[in-house]
């Protein structure tokens, strides 16, 4: 409760999270409000909003927009959920590892950090992606390796600065093994730190997903939004909100969990609180 | 030692750092091109239509594919010194040469993003810094975390819309209007003409990095000893801000466009698809709809290497900003 009171004076997180909260509703109702697959074709193609029984309009096949709004909820949240678990544990195990040892394996590790910091990240998910073929599990692993950096280096400063502290020591001498005092014992002291970098990170796997399935490189079984603006290009001129509202869908849910990862930084890490 | 000689060899050593991330740039593109199903053979033998065994195996033998494959990556470590990128068998054209012919409209591209991204930045944090927590502290704040939320892609979709289709104010798509025949001053008028809204699109997701990094720059630096100092001799604001305050606060907005040049490429990539603009990142997207891995990774290649060299230049450009940067 203490954290609700640090995270409620945070306005804008606060209006944040409902927007967040209304997606999430949105994506577990998908089904509910709009059954059947969002692929089939449900009436008079190009139909403007409010016509034809389309609420959001139809695409140039008959597929009704908001009907792939509610379910590419479901793969956005999905994708960026699970992409950033991967990135963290990658990046928890590098930054860990790094900062727990130092000398030559924090030499190396960081070296191969600073590679896949220096890739065109964009471009580099864009081939493993084509590479692998596209599929939810390629566009998790594509965004997952473009992003672990961040979080490994993250995750050494925080590892440097906490393994000589007392109760660390304390652990040694107790014979406690490296793997547990680094899992169990330093870990949970940089948590705060790791979950507010993760949540700022669903909102740019989000975004790169979108990037990925426009270009084309979505699962194709599987709506999303960056497919749904894809589809719709060709229509600019005569159908604009096919491309229009999966957009502004994207636009809401980025902006509210960017809103809710700043909200979390001010309520678990107010030391670092930037804001005068 | 005197300074022209400490400069040169710092930027050796910078040099000689960045010589083991492009190789292991390289590897890393060697080995996602065998992770790739089929080789340069299985293609080739596919836009010949024929494939017997036996000029498989030839075919193999001649691109030195029956190699194993550590020599394999030797041959392909020196081809790419030799700027030998493959063969594009779409475009039926070297690697290389494609992606050379695409490289300038790409670098005009950057460069004009880079330029408004950091100058409309700079001056937009150091407007919303200067009137803290007023009206257009907030109103400069909400644009940044908009346009920071904001898919590139949709932005140049929105833009095409409003001011091409139905204010018919810009160009839809391409670099210039071939079949005009403008020549001299009017092609570069046409040019720039196209180049509006690409510019735009690309640069609004860096301003607001850019905005939101200057306000909070101008903010930590305002908080200063020296500024007090400043202060207490008498200096008027005016002068404190653009004297002192500003210059200091620069510092990390220049390591942040250099950081920010990969991104850069990615976003690109996007923007060029939306607008047709014909740089690599259309190459790149060309290249992905026709399944030409070579090209792509001829592209991702060059791209990295590309980051690599900007950020070369910005470390040795910010060593002659910032004198207290250790050169020796």
């Amino acid at each position: 409760m203490a954290f609700w009171r640090l995270f409620r004076r945070n306005r804008s997180a606060v209006f944040g999270l409902a927007i967040l909260v209304a997606v999430l509703v949105l994506a577990a109702t998908a089904s509910m409000l709009f059954p059947g697959d969002p692929f089939k074709l449900a009436g008079q193609p190009m139909s403007a909003p409010g016509t034809n029984g389309f609420l959001l309009g139809s695409d140039t096949l008959g597929r009704d927009v908001a009907s792939g709004i509610a379910h590419g909820a479901q793969t956005s949240l999905l994708i960026g959920a699970l992409a950033t678990v991967v990135a963290v544990m990658l990046g928890v195990v590098f930054g860990g590892l790094a900062g727990y040892y130092g000398g030559w394996i924090d030499d190396v590790l960081m070296r191969v950090t600073e590679v896949f910091q220096t890739i065109p990240s964009f471009l580099f998910a864009i081939l493993i992606v084509a590479i692998i073929k596209p599929s939810i599990s390629s566009i998790v692993i594509a965004i997952a390796v473009v992003s672990w950096p961040a979080v490994a280096r993250l995750v050494r400063g925080e590892y440097i600065s906490l393994r000589h502290r007392e109760f660390v020591q304390a652990c040694h001498i107790t014979g406690m093994s490296d793997a547990r005092i680094m899992l169990r014992e330093i870990l949970p002291n940089c948590l705060s730190p790791i979950i507010v970098a993760g949540s700022l990170m669903v909102a740019t796997a989000i975004l790169i997903e979108s990037g990925l399935s426009f270009l084309g490189l979505g699962d194709p079984n599987i709506i999303s939004w960056g497919f749904q603006i894809g589809a719709g290009r060709t229509v600019l001129r005569s159908a604009w909100w096919v491309c229009t509202f999966p957009g502004v869908a994207i636009l809401l849910t980025v902006l509210a969990i960017n809103l809710v990862g700043e909200g979390l930084n001010d309520a678990l890490n107010p030391r670092l609180r930037e804001r005068s | 030692m005197n300074q022209t000689v400490k400069r040169f060899r710092y930027a050796m050593k910078r040099l000689a750092q960045a010589v083991p991330i492009v190789l292991a740039i390289i590897v890393i593109n060697f080995f996602l091109l065998h992770l790739a199903e089929g080789d340069a053979a299985v293609a080739l033998a596919g836009e010949a239509g024929s494939a017997t065994p036996e000029y498989m195996a030839q075919l193999r033998q001649k691109f030195g594919l029956d190699k194993p494959l550590p020599v394999q990556l030797g041959i392909y470590l020196k081809n790419v010194l030799v700027f030998d990128l493959g063969f594009s068998f779409r475009h039926n054209m070297p690697v290389a040469e494609l992606v050379f012919d695409r490289f300038m409209p790409t670098l005009l591209l950057m460069v004009s993003t880079i330029l408004i991204a950091v100058g409309f930045g700079v001056l937009l944090g150091l407007l919303a810094a200067s009137g803290l927590n007023t009206w257009r502290d907030t109103f400069i704040s909400v644009f940044a975390l908009v346009t920071y939320a904001t898919p590139l892609f949709w932005v140049g979709l929105m833009m095409i819309i409003l001011f091409a289709l139905n204010l018919g104010l810009f160009p839809t798509s391409g670099m210039e209007n071939f079949a005009a025949f403008h020549e001299g001053w009017d092609r570069v008028k046409d040019i720039a003409h196209h180049l509006v809204m690409p510019t735009i699109t690309l640069s609004l997701f860096y301003l607001a990095l850019y905005t939101r990094l200057m306000r909070s720059s101008m903010l930590e630096q305002a908080g200063m000893d020296y500024v007090t100092t400043a202060r207490a001799k008498g200096l008027t604001e005016r002068r404190i801000v653009f004297g002192h305050i500003l210059r200091n606060a620069l510092l990390p907005v220049v390591t942040m466009a250099g950081v920010q040049v990969g991104a850069l490429i990615g976003g690109s990539v996007i923007v060029e698809s939306v607008f047709a603009w014909p740089g690599l990142g259309m190459l790149a997207f060309e290249a992905l709809f026709s399944r030409d891995l070579n090209l792509l990774l001829g592209i991702f290649l060059l791209s990295a290497l590309l980051v690599i060299a900007i950020n070369l230049v910005v470390d040795i450009i910010y060593s002659f900003l910032d004198p207290r940067i250790e050169v020796g």
